[in-house]
């Protein structure tokens, strides 16, 4: 082993590059005779397209081509792997459903030029009711899509409403019911989505270059899109400019820019304005419903129930319907208590949701964190103690919603969140600030998370990417590879979007082969050279793509062993990595360098008899059971009363992901997960008019936060790691946003309940605070 | 339009469209892709270079606003050496993506050019016009203390991780 390179906060692989201007992302690519696509998309929420002229189009100076759902029609509508409910066409066939839908794209040889074709498409459109409210479009009054019977496209179940009925009629049962919105938002990467194609008819393949985090599955979806086996689809994924699960999914404009580029024999690269992404990109969240906890007055909770509605958008895309699946999954969180849980899926004239940072669970976690809070604060008991009286104590343990979490410590943990945070110390603060007429309020929630896809079996339930011409389970995979030189080369079938694959696959492989941090280069990303992975998303590379790395370094090792033992005539069981090379166990001075055991690796004769030559191994690693990681966070908040105005004062967060590899970048996981689901509690809103017209549209009307909203951080960890893995790690992407946004709302409304305010539905602006607080006369 | 201006120390003439942006004109005519366009209402800051020493968002100034401009991008910074500022972002994890970092690294070197020493609370608004969807900040401001603390030629503070082996 190389001491302290696993657990060490060693700065990035990535950065050099990054901190010079020299990373490449995909709009910086450029290629010979490269064309520039544009879309016209559509200003209504709904509507029938009565015609389309391109003439004015066409007649401009350096438009080569403008496409419409007559061109592409036969390439069907756009893949996606939980296919529930109407699929969108590559570009709109007769009706626009939301603003945004893209209508006809227009090739032109630069990008200004290509803008002005899209003024120039004359789009002749009838308006059509459009619906955008949920509750209103779950009564099937307006039927927003066509394509579907009824905008109610699923109901996603689970639970025990027996138990829940005989809780709410037992003795002493006490009821607390809140009815709460987790509103539609717009993820919001920094990056805009780019796609740039090169068909080339000669070799019979294609080249995309995409902002995506799953380049794997995308070649699959082109190939399949096209006629193409996939081993004629190249996709790279060069840096990608933040993703948060917006990149994780197969997008109409990676199809169209390729369809582009094979009809007119030129690359045709598109890259997405802000206004564009803030409709042509997936949403996330959408829910409205009603939390009830049933419990007794000692703090014991009897029964938990939601009964909600979760807003897919327009059309289904790739993992749309699934997301809420994905929030039950965690339905009752760290308590050992029934639920009947129950979440219709419902279509509306909007842009479709998927996937976005927590993508289920935050949403999940906020109802239950929201209505125990609710429930400590009927029945006057510290919400701590309420938490704790109901934890799972033991594991494994098998929750209500039929999950099997393998690893937890929920009590431990949120002990000491309130040590770090000094809760009583806070407690008696708030009191005095209450004296002097001041509202801070403390928020807490605990949270668990379910991640780490996952278990090959999956596939059995239609989690693989089948849809996409890719029958492969969620596996990981990695392959390490000693050079000739000495160095090492490793490739993973993951997509990180700044989450730090380059650096801690690197101390991973470090760590196993002794070969040092600098001489470990990590790719990643193009599908022609990585080996079959699935991307990354759902906090998974490093449980899954990062065990089958640390599984393929360990067959390296393996068989390393055998050579150095060979070149210094020891026994295999007797040699020790580190430090750049091998030595046998205690005879420091009998050593060889990786570079010797690499030479004679790549000259077969100097091999043990019958070894094969080279020093390279693949691991493929699925995992028995997802990850349960786990935390607690704390807020502190305080209110002005005459303003609304909220001030984020303190934010404590105590997260446990099981082993860490490199403490830096999870510390920096859990810092951009608080922002995000911070911003959920004060800012961030995606808000449609009755007719669908986004009034978010940019940076200007759809604040995510800056510097100067935020406080700095106070993080610390617990370490309980999973036996799923060989690693013993969990997953740290989404743990900040799954555990934060309900924090923040629960310290709100502790700072102004004494004013009588139970409930303010998010974001908290001031207008929304002000108005809760004096609606009761405080 | 022909428009001539100064790029991180070079004199660059071209013929440009009069409604060629400073940030097309860079990345697409100049070939530095180091700055990034992340929005079309000066909003996000991903733009950012220095016009005469000043932090500009490039997306909203015409090329040929910029003429006889003495323009400094990312590209430009380091001088044989990686500037204070680079170092402080590599060193305390300032950025993940990489994506809002050219320009916030410009905002940041533009700060400290009027401001050696800035609290905490002054690092924060100094950098409002820049916006980061992958670090929170924390990392940021702690990148930004760290490059401070070097330009006054004092050790930077501590940093704050520990190891966990």
């Amino acid at each position: 082993m190389t001491a302290g390179v696993i657990g060490k906060a060693i700065r990035r692989k990535e950065d050099p590059a990054l901190i010079q201007g020299k990373g490449l992302y995909t709009d910086d690519m450029k290629m010979a005779g490269m064309l520039h696509a544009a879309f016209v998309r559509s200003p209504f929420g709904k509507a029938r397209i009565v015609g389309i002229d391109a003439s004015a189009a066409m007649a401009i100076e350096g438009v080569h081509a403008v496409y419409t759902a007559d061109d592409v029609r036969d390439l069907g509508p756009l893949l996606a792997q939980v296919a529930i409910g109407a699929l969108r066409p590559l570009l709109a066939d007769g009706v626009v459903n939301h603003v945004g839908e893209a209508v006809a794209m227009v090739v032109a040889s630069d990008r200004y030029i290509a803008q002005d074709g899209t003024k120039a498409v004359d789009v002749d459109y009838e308006p059509l009711e459009a619906v955008v409210d949920l509750e209103d479009a779950a009564s099937d009054r307006v039927i927003a899509n066509d394509s579907n019977e009824s905008n109610v496209i699923h109901v996603w179940e689970v639970g025990d409403a027996d138990a829940v009925a005989a809780a709410r009629a037992s003795e002493g049962a006490i009821e607390v019911s809140v009815k709460m919105i987790n509103q539609r938002l717009i993820p919001t990467a920094i990056e805009p989505r780019s796609a740039l194609a090169d068909y080339n008819a000669g070799y019979g393949s294609v080249t995309l270059y995409s902002s995506s985090q799953i380049p794997h599955a995308v070649a699959g979806a082109i190939g399949k899109t096209f006629g193409l086996t996939s081993n004629n689809v190249r996709v790279i994924a060069p840096e990608v400019g933040g993703g948060f699960g917006a990149k994780l999914n197969y997008y109409a404009e990676e199809a169209l820019v390729t369809f582009a580029s094979r009809e007119l024999g030129s690359p045709v690269k598109w890259t997405e304005t802000r206004r564009e992404a803030s409709v042509a990109t997936i949403h996330g969240r959408g829910w409205v419903g009603t939390a009830t906890i049933i419990g007794t007055s000692d703090g014991k909770i009897l029964a938990y129930e939601l009964d909600a509605l979760s807003d897919m958008g327009a059309y289904t895309q790739n993992f749309t319907v699934a997301i809420p699946l994905l929030g039950q999954y965690v339905a009752p969180g760290q308590y050992d208590i029934p639920i009947h849980w129950k979440i219709g899926c419902v279509v509306t004239n909007a842009p479709t949701t998927d996937a976005y940072r927590g993508a289920g669970r935050p949403e999940a976690i906020f109802y239950l964190e929201r209505i125990i809070d609710a429930f400590a604060r009927q029945i006057g008991m510290d919400p701590a103690d309420v938490r704790k009286k109901n934890f799972f104590e033991e594991f494994p343990a098998a929750t209500a919603a039929g999950m099997l979490m393998d690893s937890g410590d929920y009590r431990a943990n949120l002990d000491k969140l309130l040590e770090l945070a000094d809760y009583q110390g806070l407690r008696q603060k708030q009191e005095e600030a209450r004296k002097e007429g001041r509202n801070i309020g403390i928020g807490l929630s605990t949270y668990v998370e379910v991640c780490g896809f996952g278990p090959s079996a999956l596939a059995e339930g239609g989690f693989s990417w089948a849809a996409y011409g890719l029958p492969a389970a969620f596996n990981g995979s990695g392959l390490v590879r000693v050079n000739p030189d000495g160095t090492a080369t490793v490739m993973i079938g993951t997509g990180p979007s700044g989450q730090g694959h380059e650096t801690t696959w690197a101390q991973i492989v470090s760590d196993a082969l002794g070969i040092s941090v600098d001489n470990v280069q990590v790719r990643h990303g193009d599908t022609r050279d990585s080996p079959m992975g699935i991307g990354t998303f759902g906090s998974r590379s490093l449980a899954v793509d990062g065990s089958a790395t640390a599984q393929a370094a360990e067959k390296v090792r393996t068989k390393a062993a055998r050579v150095a033992a060979h070149m210094l005539e020891a026994s295999p069981d007797d040699i020790e990595f580190a430090d750049g090379g091998a030595h046998v166990a205690g005879s420091p001075d009998k050593t060889v360098t990786w570079a010797e055991i690499a030479e004679v690796s790549y000259q077969p004769h100097r091999l043990p008899e019958g070894m094969e030559g080279g020093m390279e191994a693949n691991a493929v690693f699925s995992p028995a059971n997802a990850t349960w990681p786990f935390g607690s966070h704390l807020a502190v908040v305080e209110v002005d009363d005459t303003t609304g105005d909220v001030v984020l004062m303190d934010y404590f967060a105590m997260d446990d992901c099981g082993n860490v590899i490199n403490p830096m970048i999870v510390d920096g996981q859990v810092h951009g997960g608080l922002a995000q689901g911070i911003s959920q509690a004060l800012f961030e809103h995606a808000i449609f008019d009755e007719d669908g017209n986004l009034l978010t549209g940019s940076l200007l009307d759809y604040p995510i936060p800056t510097a100067g909203d935020l406080p700095s951080f106070q993080l610390d960890r617990t370490t309980t790691p999973t036996d799923v893995n060989p690693m013993g790690v969990k997953g740290i992407g989404e743990a900040g946003t799954i555990g934060s946004a309900q924090t923040v709302v629960n310290a709100v409304i502790d700072a102004v309940a004494h004013m009588g305010v139970t409930h303010i539905d998010m974001p908290l602006r001031p207008k929304r605070v002000w108005q809760a607080i004096h609606r009761n006369g405080g | 339009m022909q428009v001539s201006m100064t790029v991180n120390g070079r004199t660059r003439t071209a013929d440009v469209e009069a409604r060629t942006l400073l940030v097309h004109y860079l990345r697409e005519q100049l070939n530095l892709t180091g700055t990034h366009v992340g929005c079309e209402t000066s909003y996000c800051g991903a733009c950012t270079v220095l016009v005469d020493g000043k932090a500009t968002k490039s997306c909203t100034v015409l090329a040929v606003q910029a003429e006889g401009a003495d323009v400094t991008t990312v590209e430009g910074l380091a001088n044989g050496e990686l500037h204070p500022v680079q170092e402080g972002f590599w060193e305390r994890h300032g950025l993940q993506c990489g994506f809002c970092t050219p320009g916030m690294i410009m905002s940041a070197v533009a700060l400290l050019n009027e401001n050696d020493n800035p609290s905490e609370d002054e690092i924060r608004h100094g950098i409002e016009g820049n916006l980061c969807r992958c670090t929170g900040y924390h990392n940021i401001v702690r990148s930004i203390e760290y490059a401070a603390a070097t330009m006054r030629g004092e050790d930077p503070p501590a940093s704050q991780w520990k190891d966990e082996s």
